[in-house]
């Protein structure tokens, strides 16, 4: 009996070895090795599997790439937040909604053909890109700020800023502060992990304002510890400031200083090394841009597919072969309008005036009305 | 038949022979571990380079760019990496080490009063142990973070203590001497008072082994100690001015400034593991105490000894091999709990660590400088503990 076992222990060893020495000759190629393995006699076949398996699942990543890992899986994994209202938050019935969630449904639409094959993958500050390079999550779309360091060392790739904003930073009214010099000597409470954490060092060092950071893993936390008068101050990005104030108790205790201390542009992330998959999430964000400019919102969008306008035959996957340029169903877009709206209609659903945000569009508005979003031409 | 059995046993391959088998078993299981790791390595390392960031600890040279709250040594954003590590490791030695003085002494307070036969004393004793041995450390955190410390009062409504001590939820301010004019002079006499009183300790402690009535030498030195100090401030004073000032806290603008401060964060995390690692010395002090037979404790009452002479003399040193060995795994323990200082935003070397790997992306390398970190504390602090345990395990003759 457990001379038996022995027998195929050994066998094991000599097929494992078997797969050691080619992996040692050639370099990074685990289809060869398996290949290598595969001629000797079917008893070492069957004891080389498990030593096989975990070579095989990287080869069948890297070669198909990330569209037909979603297809396959049937669903995408969307890195999101869950604690900023209006942008990514867990509802009380388990759902999440907001702006960052409406562009993961719009991926989701461009892929499938509907907004609900997500996943979503609530992550902090710091989790993010780690996730996003492990190649746990498919997309980051978590307002993530744009930067140089974030698009070379971290292996991101940055698609096309969804929201334009800057930090900006909450005091209490009855605390007299009216100006960032006022924060002399102050504590200020900051999530880690964040540009708001950089630069909130960089723009004191230069005004040479002494302060002592308090920083918190998350968003809850550094809100509770401000809260509690833990900090004078709470900053992040602008928009973030707004949504976490209107879940105050008191929110007119608070306010916001008109300084902007820097550029945070967000929008979605995805990691280095799969064109294709870059593409699909690029002009998905165009898409909505461009169907605000051509004015192809949900309702009237299977009236436009009549239109004359080539651009918007064009983007409705009418005439030319746009969507499989991209991998996807000419329809792509028709999915995105039709199932959740241009970027008008995700922006005033999740920020606009009918909600406790209502955020005045500023920079974030099309071109056309003296905004910054701008779509490059569909053809 | 001789001859047949030995040609039988030279026939018998060998893998069918127990003593080949036997090291072929071992070498087995060596390849197969050996090449599993291989395979994970490499399997990290081409998945790094597929992402363009290869394993490189050359980022720890690059400044920075964040600000930490509190720091033992000279820190700013202009710093590098490699120094925001370091101040984040000091950190961690900080608590770590208050920590296990202060458990060690609570745990021994804790672990005889729960012996003791006064009825509320021994309650009150098993309590603190069974509540607080059993809550989970993290939810114990967050919770003196939360519903303790940050629910202090205000700095501009801060509890005083005539203006010595001020109780905030921005911190604990005292009242602390701060090096003035004279203090250049001053330390060298503090220097020699220290080394005078230390002589005199040891010329009494060798007087009492020779005649062998031991006069209380500790006393001696600490007074010859004090008596010189207090003399030669005076000639300090003379000579190059007052050595040192008492440094009042006071509240400047916003905060408090002056004085001596604990951050509530660090309060958090040391009063947590202090309060959790010492509910279980606690048991390991008892469980040691009662380890020692009860003719010891008849002997040393026959003998006269006092109650707390009889624990001093007799109990504790003879509990104490009990204690060590379990006593080593609990200051291991609380070591590595500091780490969980993240939830409460104190910046220990996970917390500095953990942001380093968001700001410059890199997750393995810093993790690896972390794991080897918190090894080469526990390490030490086992290899300490083993010689302290060889130095007071029975001797045998």
């Amino acid at each position: 009996m457990s001379r038996k076992v022995l027998i195929v222990l050994l066998v094991l060893v000599i097929a494992a070895l078997a797969v050691a020495a080619c992996g040692g000759k050639q370099t990074p190629a685990p289809t060869e090795e398996a290949a290598a393995t595969q001629p000797p006699a079917a008893t070492e076949q069957t004891a080389a599997q498990p030593t096989e398996k975990p070579a095989e699942q990287p080869a069948a990543q890297e070669g198909e790439g990330t569209l037909a890992t979603v297809k396959a899986r049937g669903k995408i994994i969307c890195g999101v937040n869950q604690a900023v209202p209006g942008f990514g938050f867990l509802q009380p019935d388990g759902s999440f909604a907001g702006f960052d969630i409406d562009f993961c449904k719009a991926l989701s639409a461009a892929v499938f053909g509907s907004p609900d094959k997500v996943e979503y993958r609530p992550l902090n500050a710091k989790q993010r890109f780690t996730a996003l390079q492990s190649g746990e999550i498919d997309v980051l779309i978590r307002n993530t700020t744009w930067t140089l360091t974030r698009d070379t060392e971290l292996g991101a790739n940055f698609a096309p800023t969804t929201f334009y904003d800057g930090q900006g930073i909450m005091v209490r009214k009855d605390s007299g502060i009216k100006t960032l010099e006022d924060l002399q000597g102050a504590s200020i409470c900051v999530s880690s992990g964040t540009t708001t954490e950089l630069n909130l060092a960089d723009q004191m060092a230069a005004r040479g304002i002494e302060y002592t950071p308090v920083v918190f893993e998350t968003a809850d936390e550094t809100t509770g510890a401000y809260l509690d008068g833990r900090c004078d101050a709470y900053t992040t990005d602008k928009s973030g400031l707004v949504a976490r104030q209107s879940m105050f108790p008191n929110p007119e205790e608070h306010m916001i200083l008109d300084e902007t201390l820097s550029k945070e542009p967000l929008g979605p992330v995805v990691r280095h090394g799969d064109d294709q998959w870059f593409d699909i999430v690029k002009w998905m964000v165009f898409a909505t841009f461009q169907a605000e400019e051509s004015g192809v919102t949900s309702q009237n969008v299977d009236e436009m597919k009549n239109s004359d306008v080539p651009t918007i035959r064009k983007l409705l996957g009418v005439e030319g072969d746009m969507g499989q340029k991209l991998g996807l169903d000419n329809a792509w877009a028709y999915n995105i309008i039709k199932q959740v709206g241009n970027y008008a209609e995700i922006y005033d659903r999740n920020l606009g005036p009918d909600t406790v945000f209502n955020l005045p569009r500023g920079m974030n508005s099309s071109w056309k009305d003296g905004g910054l979003l701008y779509s490059p031409p569909f053809r | 038949m001789t001859t047949l059995k030995k040609s039988d046993h030279a026939a018998v391959p060998f893998w069918r022979d127990e003593r080949y088998l036997k090291i072929i078993i071992q070498v087995v299981v060596v390849v197969l571990v050996v090449l599993a790791a291989i395979y994970l390595v490499r399997n990290l390392l081409t998945g790094l380079e597929d992402l363009g960031i290869p394993l490189s600890f050359k980022f720890l040279g690059i400044e920075s760019q964040f600000d930490i709250g509190e720091s033992l040594i000279e820190y700013s954003r202009t710093s590098t990496y490699a120094r925001a590590l370091l101040v984040g490791i000091l950190n961690t030695i900080k608590v770590s080490f208050l920590g296990i003085v202060f458990a060690t002494i609570f745990g021994i307070i804790v672990g005889i009063a729960r012996l003791s036969k006064n009825w509320l004393i021994n309650k009150l004793a098993a309590i603190y142990v069974e509540a607080l041995r059993n809550i989970p450390l993290l939810v114990f955190l967050i919770f003196l973070s939360t519903s303790v410390f940050h629910k202090l009062p205000r700095v501009n409504e801060a509890l005083s203590a005539w203006g010595w001590a001020y109780l905030t939820n921005r911190g604990i301010y005292v009242v602390w001497p701060q090096p003035s004019a004279g203090w250049d002079v001053y330390k060298w006499f503090l220097l020699g008072s220290f080394i005078i009183g230390l002589i005199v300790a040891i010329i009494k402690y060798r007087e009492g082994v020779r005649t062998g009535r031991m006069p209380l030498y500790w006393l001696w030195g600490m007074v010859v100690f004090v008596v010189l100090a207090v003399v030669s401030w005076f000639i300090a004073l003379f000579i190059a001015g007052q050595p040192m000032y008492l440094d009042f806290p006071s509240l400047q603008g916003r905060n408090f400034k002056g004085g001596k401060s604990l951050t509530p964060e660090f309060m958090a995390i040391f009063t947590g593991l202090v309060v959790y690692t010492s509910a279980f010395i606690a048991e390991i002090v008892r469980a040691g105490i009662q380890a020692v037979s009860k003719g010891q404790r008849e002997a040393a009452t026959a003998l006269g000894l006092s109650g707390f002479q009889t624990m001093r003399l007799v109990i504790f040193p003879q509990a104490l091999r009990v204690i060590i060995p379990p006593m080593t795994s609990q200051y291991l323990n609380l070591t590595k709990n500091s780490s969980l200082a993240i939830a409460v935003g104190y910046p220990d070397l996970f917390a500095v660590g953990s942001t380093i790997i968001n700001q410059a992306g890199r997750a393995v390398e810093v993790i690896l400088i972390m794991m080897g970190v918190y090894l080469t504390f526990s390490l030490l602090t086992s290899l300490f503990m083993n010689w302290y345990n060889k130095h007071t395990r029975l001797v045998e003759r």
